[in-house]
């Protein structure tokens, strides 16, 4: 088992044709992801990496069947290809994009949720599901299968760690990037309580990072239940207050979202946190 | 992009929320015709103002420019004031409070609002402020000013004025794109007239593409923080002296924070992103030199960034600048023992773990000194 995304996944990727979407339709294939469509507006009939084009996403639902949706198209258009795939009947999208206008986040957002539409993301690595299929840009060779969840809002610092968790001899039920923007579709929460009910998921890693109080609420959550062992780690210790480092959510702001907060928010929920990120590993394993 | 008072208060003006009117300066000989009495402002991009005494009265045209003239070259919380605005002095009769805000955790819209004003919003009692969220697939609908009249319990006449600026307000926030409009205080005037006393406004550098006449504002940046947006590249510089460059944003920060760890201090936070381009590369280690780091700390975890091209990168720019700066590099990824024998070709450390890395970042730090 795994969460959200599973070999019976049919994905199609939206902007297959630009050179990111092109890149991750191979390697998500590579992955063992059935990539049954891709769409890109006016450019199709045509084929990438096998993989058949149509012009819009209701062709790629009609004829291939696809109900999951990972979008690399710019910024300016995600909107738009969020509601298409809406719209056209998918229901799990991974929005890739970085630096999409807030405000549009704040439309498409609670649009595809009252539609009971998951998104993940934006301005995030996307899924997998080791072993299943992947739907995001992470590097194939960092995962395994096995019984731990990760929940990251980073990239590469995810990368980093789940390539610890398997060099310990450790695997992945499922691997979430939620994505480091302020207005993300699947909170820290949300993909928690999805890991919980997941049976194969026995241990869960949550990487957070300064801004915002959704560590905090993680921990308010792991507090009040019962939970699978979770181990968290904290990046931007160390980060000037007022700046955002990076990531569009990540900003310390008016005092709140810090990384002392949030450590001391794990630490209460009786979450060990890890003061190295190759740590996580081994508080894995011992957890 | 944040907006000095006086700009903000232009946006606002044109979505008609009532300000005072005024006028710039940045030389008291500039000073010809302002509304007077007036109050002088410092025009700078950070809070407390008042406290470190950038906003004072002035009676006369002689004073106006004699206040402004004091208040100019000030230094307020780090920056130099280089502009003040000569405002039309209100005679207040009480001060409120209203502002947007997106709330990350509800994904949603916040207004938030109170008949106390004049003071940070922090230090307001909870039951005091009003709070509601506002769906923007379908705007404000009339319940929310109706409990937002009912929280502040003021006259009618006040009332429907504070309604009319929430809605202008909410306007502004949407078009603008802004991810901060706040009114602090808003003022009551003695003769009853409801005016923005201040103008905070922020809008999300996400959305400069359809705002491009806010490009050229003025932001908190150093110049070469400047350099580096003008350029693509998130670079911050930090008040350490190593500096500090990898890929992706969180692991940039953890990069940081082992650095800490291991008794160094990073002096830039430099996301080189999911590039492996050799005359990118380049092009960030130059800005990286132009902050004068006593060591370089490069953590690459390349997924699909090639190590080997990222260390061609380094050496060329190493080579182009001269620079003797020791540097340690851990590059992880396809590719990685052709790296580390090109960064060792050029006589920098390269490293397994980020642990190792920022030990030896701090070593070759000393062994410079």
């Amino acid at each position: 088992m795994a969460v959200l995304l599973t070999k019976k996944s049919r994905v199609v990727v939206q902007g297959i044709t630009g050179h990111q979407g092109q890149f991750h339709t191979r390697a998500m294939l590579d992955f063992g992801t059935k990539v049954v469509a891709g769409v890109t507006p006016g450019r199709g009939g045509q084929k990438i990496e096998g993989v058949p084009v149509y012009d819009g996403v209701d062709e790629a639902v009609r004829r291939k069947k696809a109900n999951a949706s990972i979008i690399f198209v710019p910024a300016a258009y995600a909107k738009d290809a969020v509601i298409e795939a809406v719209e056209a009947g998918i229901q799990l999208i991974a929005v890739i994009t970085e630096h999409i206008p807030f405000h549009d986040a704040l439309e498409f957002q609670p649009y595809a949720r009252s539609k009971g539409v998951t998104v993940i993301g934006p301005n995030c690595p996307g899924i997998a599901s080791p072993g299943q299929a992947k739907m995001g840009i992470m590097p194939n060779r960092i995962f395994r299968p096995g019984d731990v969840g990760v929940i990251s809002r980073s990239g590469t610092l995810t990368y980093e760690i789940v390539n610890a968790i398997t060099e310990a001899g450790l695997g992945q039920t499922t691997c979430i990037g939620i994505g480091g923007d302020p207005i993300i579709g699947t909170n820290m929460v949300e993909a928690l309580a999805r890991f919980q009910k997941d049976r194969a998921t026995k241990k869960i890693v949550l990487v957070g990072e300064i801004g915002g109080t959704a560590e905090e609420e993680a921990a308010a959550f792991i507090g009040k239940r019962a939970m699978k062992p979770v181990v968290a780690y904290v990046a931007g210790r160390t980060a000037p207050p007022g700046k955002r480092m990076g990531h569009a959510g990540a900003i310390i702001q008016g005092g709140r979202g810090t990384a002392e907060s949030k450590v001391k928010a794990f630490a209460d929920a009786g979450v060990p946190v890890a003061q190295y990120p190759d740590d996580v590993a081994s508080l894995v394993a011992a957890a | 992009m944040k907006f000095l008072e006086h700009k903000a208060k232009e946006v606002f003006a044109r979505y008609g929320i009532p300000v005072p009117g005024g006028v710039v300066a940045s030389r008291p000989e500039d000073i010809v015709d302002p509304p007077l009495p007036c109050m002088v402002k410092a025009q700078v991009l950070v809070g407390g103002r008042g406290k470190a005494g950038g906003i004072r009265p002035a009676n006369t045209l002689d004073e106006a420019r004699t206040v402004a003239g004091e208040i100019l070259g000030m230094n307020i919380g780090g920056y130099t004031v280089k502009q003040v605005y000569l405002e039309q002095r209100l005679d207040i009769s009480r001060e409120l409070y209203l502002s947007y805000t997106i709330d990350r955790s509800a994904r949603e819209a916040l207004l938030m609002a109170s008949a106390l004003g004049g003071v940070e919003i922090e230090a307001v009692p909870h039951e005091q402020i009003f709070m509601e969220h506002v769906p923007v697939l379908v705007g404000p609908q009339p319940y929310i000013w109706r409990a937002l009249l009912r929280k502040l319990a003021l006259p009618k006449e006040i009332g429907d004025q504070i309604v009319d600026i929430a809605w202008n307000a909410y306007n502004l926030f949407c078009k603008e794109d802004a991810e901060l409009v706040e009114i602090n205080p808003l003022a009551v005037t003695s003769d009853g007239r409801v005016v923005a006393g201040d103008a905070k406004l922020v809008v999300d550098d996400n959305a400069e593409y359809r705002h491009p006449e806010y490009a050229a504002l003025d932001q908190d940046r150093t110049p070469l923080e400047e350099e580096a947006h003008a350029k693509g590249i998130a670079f911050i510089q930090l008040d350490g002296d190593i500096g500090v460059i990898a890929n992706g944003a969180g692991l940039t920060m953890a990069t940081l924070d082992v650095l800490n760890l291991k008794g160094g201090k990073g002096g830039t936070f430099l996301d080189l992103g999911g590039t492996d381009d050799p005359a990118k590369v380049a092009e960030a280690f130059e800005l990286l030199l132009k902050a004068k780091p006593s060591a370089i700390l490069l953590n690459i975890f390349g997924g699909i960034t090639k190590a080997d091209t990222v260390a061609l990168g380094v050496k060329q720019a190493i080579d182009v600048m001269h620079a003797k700066v020791p540097v340690v590099a851990r590059i992880k990824g396809v590719n990685e023992d052709k790296a580390k024998e090109i960064l060792r070709g050029v006589g920098m450390f390269p490293a397994e773990t980020i642990e190792e890395a920022a030990e030896l970042a701090v070593k070759a730090r000393r062994g410079a000194a």
